[in-house]
């Protein structure tokens, strides 16, 4: 079980929610989610029940009802995004505490681009910038781009296998996991290749920087290679913090490797020790430095006052989808206070969760309005923001740049 | 060409702030010069265009640090922050003013460049604008997975087939596709939404794009780029030309050329706004500018500048040479590999700049640092308030331009005078707007509604046909 008041929070935003019918709701916005306000809304809401970060999903092809599928003929669910890394910036000036994570893919975005873009992203928001780096699987992602061609991963290919049980579907996956793992590589060292101290503005030799305090990167991978330095200055969180979402072993070691924060989906208490259990073997593998991962458990809500009015509208929901929502986290339906004894429960070996609303806004207002007070009656969450940046509110140092110690 | 006859009204100027970038123009060693990256110095700029009821905001981008003699250049500002993400958190912070990035076409993809301003456009509500640059370089293409090499020829090929695309992908959901209705359960009309298809020589991409159709339908298309192939492309392509080109009689010469380029793409001369960029000097006299302009650019030349400036022309190393001393009397070295990478090339001729800075060296008696105040960059307009603002209505009236993209030597208050003293004295003559009306950018600047992508392929294969695209290369080398 956490420590009294180090549980950490932190809500998932997506579209309207994330149940596919959520935007039917009464009190949803679907005719706004395209518009500035109301992610600006979200964000005071999460801002205000004092959550540690908010993450923002995207991907680079439309939402599907299947999760490995392309663009099918559903009209009735929310189709279309825009660009999370944008949205979060958008986000910075207007908020001033909460952390904001939003997605971006490693494997069509160039490293150079995603590294400037976080570290920008940081100086906006005063050091409250997290990316969760996710990859990008869907073969018809990567038509969008044309540079490459990825297998279909649609289950029952004929006379294959079916999903990832597919040999040449698990070594696409893997590869993927690699290429990730060298992507998020690049931006890190992007981000160290500028001292903390580089800018000097030495009049008297008339020098801007100390360029012995930038670093070329010269990363060199089997997918790509990076040369550096950043054009962007060291971030003001050194490194901002890297998340990524894993559902078993393979990416398990892609987040030792590579994140500072882990969002993982377990099934129950057993399970969460379990797969805490997974992550920290995962570490021992990989030969991780520095502080252990973060591991959040990730948790679908629908949140009432009454919890047969929660399940109720679980239930009419479904019905409205034609389909039982069975997403790859586990879908908790009750009051804020069941909620909080079940995160209380469940919470050996997590650090923390990161609950995804069903239904927006309402879920998340059940959050920081219900779910919140409960914790904090129980002494298991912070009153205020001590911390100014997301870093230090993880309890992660700010790190050293690995160029340091060779800085001539 | 006739002048502006007294009775017609007033052409409006239009006005744009640059954020001052890595180039020795922007003085990082005065006591008032702030940070380059904090957010605060691009919001400080931003509103105070907006309280000068400035068009648009604008950055540019260089993706790779500088290099001199194979040495990361450290006299000017290095680095900068992401141009999207700067905007888009400018985007709360403003309410009217445009919001212009200089994104390149050869480091990116029309899918990624296209969401990412259609975002933009979302987020701001109506305000985005790109600056469509090409670079063919390596050495930048260094930083990027996809490498960087495009020749000469090619770049400008790619670039107008990464706009056409770009814009394919903003047609792809058409206007009013989101229903949102829960009652019926409608949440877009058609399903899936956002498919597109485009296969041509440089792109061969399909699926379905994800971002509901913007505001302006169409982002601003501004084309930063003077030689043949920029024009035609600009000609072809953009909206919006920005261009070096800021003297009046250099000026009006670009001015015709690009406006009379237009009719063999079916467009009218209104539809591609000229925009040089420029700097300025005020003073409470004429005296008191040129002395302040001077001082200025004795902050922009130091000594060491002086010697990489020269370097840039003689593209060999001369440090070994006194800044207080006399050019040097050996030639240029044109053929050698370039010394100064990461940088558009600034001199076409380097023997003939060459001649030319040593008579003038010989016939003021100048030093090197001397010669180089003169010659490189000195400001666009110095004078009194009323001066400045004369010489900017003059130009835009008497079609030199449509107005300028204005760059000041310090962040973070470079603007703050010429808002406070010159702007009133345009909104005075009616050349500019006292207040902001609703609308988008694009209505602002006097743009039509975005034409379709179709028609711009379509427009565009008649007049390609015509001119082939050696003729283009061609026209290009003579402008280079
Ligand atoms: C006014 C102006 C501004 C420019 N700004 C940028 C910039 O911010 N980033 C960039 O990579 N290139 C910039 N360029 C370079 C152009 O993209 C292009 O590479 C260069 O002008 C050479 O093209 P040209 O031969 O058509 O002039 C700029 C060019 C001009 C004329």
């Amino acid at each position: 079980m956490p420590e009294a008041a180090a549980l950490h929070l932190a809500a998932a935003l997506d579209g309207a929610g994330w149940h596919p019918a959520g935007w039917r709701e009464p009190g949803a916005r679907p005719g706004d989610l395209f518009t500035s306000g109301y992610w600006a809304d979200l964000a005071a809401e999460a801002e205000r029940g004092l959550l540690d970060f908010i993450t923002i999903e995207d991907a680079l092809g439309l939402q599907a009802a299947s999760r490995y599928g392309g663009p099918d003929g559903r009209a009735d669910q929310v189709r279309g995004r825009l660009d999370a890394v944008l949205i979060a910036a958008q986000l910075a000036p207007a908020t001033s505490r909460i952390g904001l994570v939003p997605t971006a893919t490693t494997t069509h975005t160039e490293p150079f681009h995603v590294s400037t873009a976080i570290a920008t992203l940081d100086y906006v928001s005063s050091g409250r910038a997290g990316w969760r780096a996710q990859v990008s699987s869907r073969a018809s992602e990567a038509a969008h781009f044309g540079r490459r061609e990825l297998p279909e991963l649609r289950p029952g290919a004929p006379g294959r296998p079916a999903g990832r049980a597919d040999p040449v579907v698990a070594d696409h996956v893997a590869g993927l996991f690699g290429e990730a793992a060298d992507a998020v590589e690049v931006v890190r060292r992007l981000w160290d290749s500028w001292a903390d101290d580089a800018v000097i503005r030495d009049v008297p030799s008339g020098r801007f920087v100390d360029r012995d305090k930038l670093h070329y990167i010269d990363f060199e991978g089997r997918w790509f290679s990076v040369r550096g330095p950043s054009i962007t200055p060291r971030p003001p969180q050194g490194q901002p913090v890297v998340a990524a979402l894993a559902h078993g072993p393979l990416p398990y070691r892609f987040a030792a490797a590579a994140a500072d924060v882990v969002f993982v989906t377990p099934r129950d208490a057993g399970d969460a020790r379990a797969i805490a259990g997974q992550v920290r073997e995962a570490e021992r593998e990989t030969g991780r430095a520095g502080p252990p991962l973060r591991v959040f458990g990730d948790l679908v809500v629908f949140l009432d006052r009454d919890a047969g009015v929660a399940a109720g509208r679980r239930g009419r929901l479904d019905h409205l989808d034609e389909a039982r929502y069975a997403p790859d986290a586990a879908v908790f339906t009750g009051t804020p206070g069941q909620l909080a004894g079940l995160l209380l429960e469940w919470g050996e070996g997590l650090d923390g969760y990161r609950l995804r609303p069903a239904v927006l806004p309402h879920d998340l207002e059940q959050i920081t309005r219900g779910l919140v007070p409960a914790l904090q009656r129980r002494g298991a969450f912070r009153a205020g923001y001590p911390d100014r940046s997301l870093r230090e509110r993880l309890g992660l140092p700010r790190p050293a740049s690995r160029y340091a110690t060779t800085a001539a | 060409m006739t002048g502006p006859v007294e009775a017609s009204p007033a052409k409006q100027v239009i006005l744009a702030a640059h954020f001052p970038g890595v180039n020795n123009h922007t003085v990082w060693s005065d006591p008032q010069a702030a940070s380059q990256i904090e957010f605060a110095s691009f919001e400080h700029l931003a509103r105070t265009a907006e309280a000068g009821m400035f068009d648009f905001f604008f950055l540019a981008e260089g993706l790779r640090l500088r290099e001199q003699r194979g040495q990361i250049h450290d006299l000017d500002v290095v680095g900068r922050p992401n141009t999207m993400t700067v905007l888009a958190a400018l985007a709360g912070v403003v309410t009217h003013l445009g919001l212009a990035g200089t994104i390149q076409a050869t480091y990116n993809e029309p899918y990624e460049v296209a969401r990412q301003f259609a975002t933009l456009d979302h987020l701001s509500g109506g305000r985005a604008a790109w600056n469509v640059v090409t670079s063919p370089d390596a050495f930048t293409g260094e930083n990027f997975r996809r490498g960087g090499y495009l020749d000469r020829e090619q770049r400008y090929q790619r670039a107008a087939e990464f706009v056409q695309a770009t814009r394919e992908l903003w047609d792809s959901w058409p206007a009013g596709a989101i229903a949102a209705g829960p009652e019926r359960g409608v949440f877009v009309r058609e399903a899936p939404p956002g498919a597109f298809a485009h296969h041509g020589e440089h792109f061969d991409i399909a699926g379905h794009f994800t971002v509901p159709r913007s505001p302006q339908g169409h982002p601003v298309i501004i084309q930063a780029g003077d030689s043949g192939g920029g024009r035609e492309f600009a000609a072809a392509s953009a909206d919006a030309i920005f261009t070096r080109h800021s003297t009046f009689g250099a000026g009006r010469e670009f001015y015709a050329d690009v406006k009379s380029r237009l009719a063999r793409y079916g467009r009218v001369p209104d539809e591609l706004k000229v925009l040089p960029g420029a700097s300025f000097v005020l003073g409470d006299t004429e005296d008191d500018a040129r002395e302040r302009a001077h001082h200025i650019r004795r902050q922009q030349v130091s000594p060491q500048t002086a010697i990489l400036l020269l370097e840039q022309v003689w593209n060999t190393d001369l440090s070994g040479y006194d800044a207080e001393g006399p050019l040097p009397e050996t030639d240029p070295e044109p053929a050698a590999p370039s010394i100064i990478q990461g940088r558009a090339r600034q001199h076409a001729d380097p023997m003939e700049t060459a001649r030319q800075w040593r008579a003038l060296a010989e016939e003021k008696k100048l030093s090197i640092r001397e010669l180089m105040i003169e010659v490189t960059g000195r400001q666009s307009f110095i004078g009194t308030p009323a001066g400045v603002a004369g010489q900017i209505n003059r130009f835009v009236q008497q079609d030199a331009c449509d107005g300028f993209i204005l760059v000041p030597h310090i962040i973070p208050a470079g603007l703050d005078e010429f808002v406070a003293k010159v702007v009133p004295l345009l909104q005075e003559r009616g050349v500019l707007r006292t207040e902001y009306r609703a609308g988008t950018l694009r209505e602002r600047l006097g743009l039509g509604s975005a034409r379709p992508a179709a028609a711009w392929a379509a427009a565009a294969q008649p007049a390609a046909r015509a001119t082939g695209s050696s003729a283009l290369a061609r026209e290009e080398q003579v402008h280079a």
